[in-house]
C-alpha cells in the first residue's frame, strides 16, 4: 500500500532558531505535525530531495509539497491555516510586519551570530557595537507600550523571528562573556524577552540550556578553528 | 484610493520593481527623483533605517523594501494578480523572490565589479545562480507562468540591467548559447507595455555604469 503524502512533516534540527520559529508557528496554531530529525552534518538523502536548493533545514512538506525557508513558512502557515493569525490583517501593519522582519534577519541575527560563533577581538567588537545599535531600533519600535511586536495580547511574526533573541543569544553571551542584550540599556526589550519565555507556546518548548552552550562553544571552536 | 507616492533613483532596479507594479494595477502616483548618493532629507524622513530608494508613501504613510512594497501594493489594489492566489505557489515565488535577491542579486553585482579571485568566484556563483533561474523558466513564458508576476518584477534587473552592464564591462556572462531559456524570457518581459514604459534609457544607463567603471559602485 502506498504511504499517504497527505499531512504536515517538519524536517529540522534540534538547535536551529529557524526550525524553532516554524515548530512555535504551528503550536500557535494547533497545527499536528510529524517531525523529522536531521543531523545537518551528515545529511541524509531526505534533505537533498527537498531541498536540493540549499540543503537547508527547515523544510515543511505538506501534503507531499515541500517548502524551505523560515519567514517563508510562517507566511505559509498563516495563509493556509489562518485562524490564530500571525501576521497582522491590516495591509500597512502587514507590511510593517514584514520589513521588521527582514530587519531582525539581515541585521540582528546577522550581527549576533557573527559576535558570538564566527570572531574575536576587534571584529567581534564591532560585531557587537552593531547588534546593539540594530537592537535599539527594536527598543524603539516596542516603546514600552504593547507586551509583543504587533498585538499587545498575542505573539505574531516578528516576535517570533526575534525569538532567538529570547533563549539563545543568553548562551551566546555566556559562551562569549560579551553582553549585547542588558537589560538596563534594553527595558522594553527584557520586558519583551519575559512575556515570550512565559508564554504557554514558548515556555515548553526550548532546548536544554546546556545541551545549547554545549553545542555552541563547540560551534565557535570550530569556527575560530581551535579544534 | 488615496495619494501614491514613490521615492526613487531613475537607474534603480528596485525602484523600477515598484513602478511596474503600480502600473501593472493601473494605479496613479507622482514619482519623486532623489539623490541617492547624498541622501536627500526627503530619503531620510521616509526610511530613516535604511536610508534607501524606493520608498512608496501611500496617504502619506511610508513602506519600504521593493519585494514588501511588492506585496503591499498585490493587497491593497485591484487588478491583475502580482501573487499567485494559490499559498503553495504564492510561497514558492516568494522563495525565488529571495533566491534571485539574497543569491543572484550579490553574486551578480561581485561578477561585474570585482577583481581577481573574488572575481573568479563571484562569476562561479553567479553561473550557478542563472543555470538554476534558467533551468525554472525553461518551457514556460515567464516564472509566473503565462501572465508576469511577481518573480518576474522581482527579477527583472537580471533581464534588462544585468545584460547591459555585463557588455560594459565586457563580461560577457549573459548570452543566448549559454542561457537560451532567461535570453527568450528576458525580451518577452522587457516587451511587455508595462515593463517597457519603466526601463530606463539604455544610453543613460550605460554612461552612468561607464562613470562607475572608473569607482565602482553597486547598481
Amino acid at each position: 500500500m502506498e504511504k499517504s503524502n497527505k499531512g504536515v512533516k517538519l524536517v529540522g534540527f534540534w538547535v536551529s532558531p529557524f526550525v524553532q520559529r516554524v515548530k512555535w508557528g504551528m503550536k500557535l496554531k494547533g497545527i499536528e505535525y510529524d517531525y523529522i530529525e536531521e543531523d545537518i552534518f551528515n545529511k541524509s538523502p531526505l534533505l537533498s530531495q527537498l531541498n536540493p536548493l540549499t540543503g537547508k533545514v527547515p523544510v515543511l512538506v505538506h501534503d507531499g509539497n515541500p517548502l524551505p525557508e523560515s519567514a517563508i513558512i510562517l507566511e505559509y502557515l498563516d495563509e493556509r491555516w489562518p485562524h490564530a493569525p500571525l501576521l497582522p490583517l491590516d495591509p500597512y501593519e502587514r507590511a510593517q510586519a514584514r520589513f521588521w522582519a527582514r530587519f531582525v534577519e539581515e541585521k540582528i541575527l546577522e550581527s549576533t551570530r557573527l559576535a558570538a560563533l564566527r570572531s574575536e577581538g576587534e571584529i567581534q567588537e564591532r560585531e557587537v557595537k552593531l547588534a546593539i545599535e540594530h537592537l535599539e531600533k527594536m527598543e524603539e519600535k516596542l516603546g514600552g507600550k504593547s507586551r509583543f511586536f504587533f498585538g499587545d495580547d498575542t505573539i505574531g511574526y516578528v516576535d517570533l523571528m526575534m525569538g532567538f533573541v529570547a533563549y539563545i543569544l543568553p548562551v551566546w553571551e555566556e559562551i562569549t562573556a560579551v553582553r549585547i542584550l542588558d537589560a538596563a540599556r534594553f527595558p522594553n526589550l527584557a520586558a519583551w524577552k519575559n512575556n515570550f519565555l512565559n508564554h504557554p507556546v514558548i515556555k515548553d518548548d526550548l532546548p536544554s540550556k546546556d545541551e545549547m552552550l554545549t553545542y555552541f562553544q563547540w560551534r565557535r571552536k570550530v569556527n575560530l578553528k581551535k579544534i | 484610493m488615496g495619494e501614491v507616492k514613490v521615492i526613487g533613483g531613475w537607474f534603480s532596479p528596485f525602484v523600477k520593481r515598484v513602478e511596474m507594479a503600480l502600473k501593472m494595477k493601473g494605479v496613479e502616483y507622482e514619482y519623486i527623483e532623489v539623490d541617492v548618493v547624498n541622501k536627500s532629507p526627503l530619503l531620510l524622513q521616509h526610511n530613516p533605517i535604511h536610508k534607501k530608494v524606493p520608498v512608496l508613501l501611500h496617504d502619506g504613510k511610508s513602506i519600504v523594501e521593493s519585494a514588501v512594497i511588492l506585496e503591499y501594493i498585490d493587497e491593497v489594489w485591484e487588478g491583475p494578480n502580482i501573487l499567485p492566489k494559490d499559498p503553495y505557489e504564492r510561497a514558492m515565488a516568494r522563495f525565488w523572490a529571495n533566491f534571485i535577491d539574497e543569491k543572484c542579486a550579490p553574486a551578480t553585482r561581485k561578477a561585474l565589479w570585482s577583481r581577481g579571485e573574488e572575481r573568479e568566484k563571484a562569476v562561479e556563483e553567479a553561473t550557478q545562480g542563472l543555470k538554476i533561474l534558467e533551468s525554472e523558466v525553461k518551457g514556460k513564458k515567464f516564472f509566473g507562468g503565462d501572465q508576469i508576476g511577481y518573480v518576474d518584477i522581482i527579477g527583472c534587473f537580471l533581464a534588462y540591467w544585468f545584460p547591459i552592464v555585463d557588455q560594459v564591462v565586457g563580461l560577457h556572462l549573459f548570452t543566448q548559447d549559454k542561457f537560451p531559456s532567461l535570453c527568450k524570457w528576458a525580451d518577452e518581459l522587457c516587451d511587455n507595455e508595462f515593463i517597457k514604459e519603466c526601463l530606463p534609457d539604455k544610453e543613460r544607463l550605460v554612461d552612468r555604469v561607464r562613470g562607475h567603471s572608473q569607482a565602482p559602485r553597486s547598481l
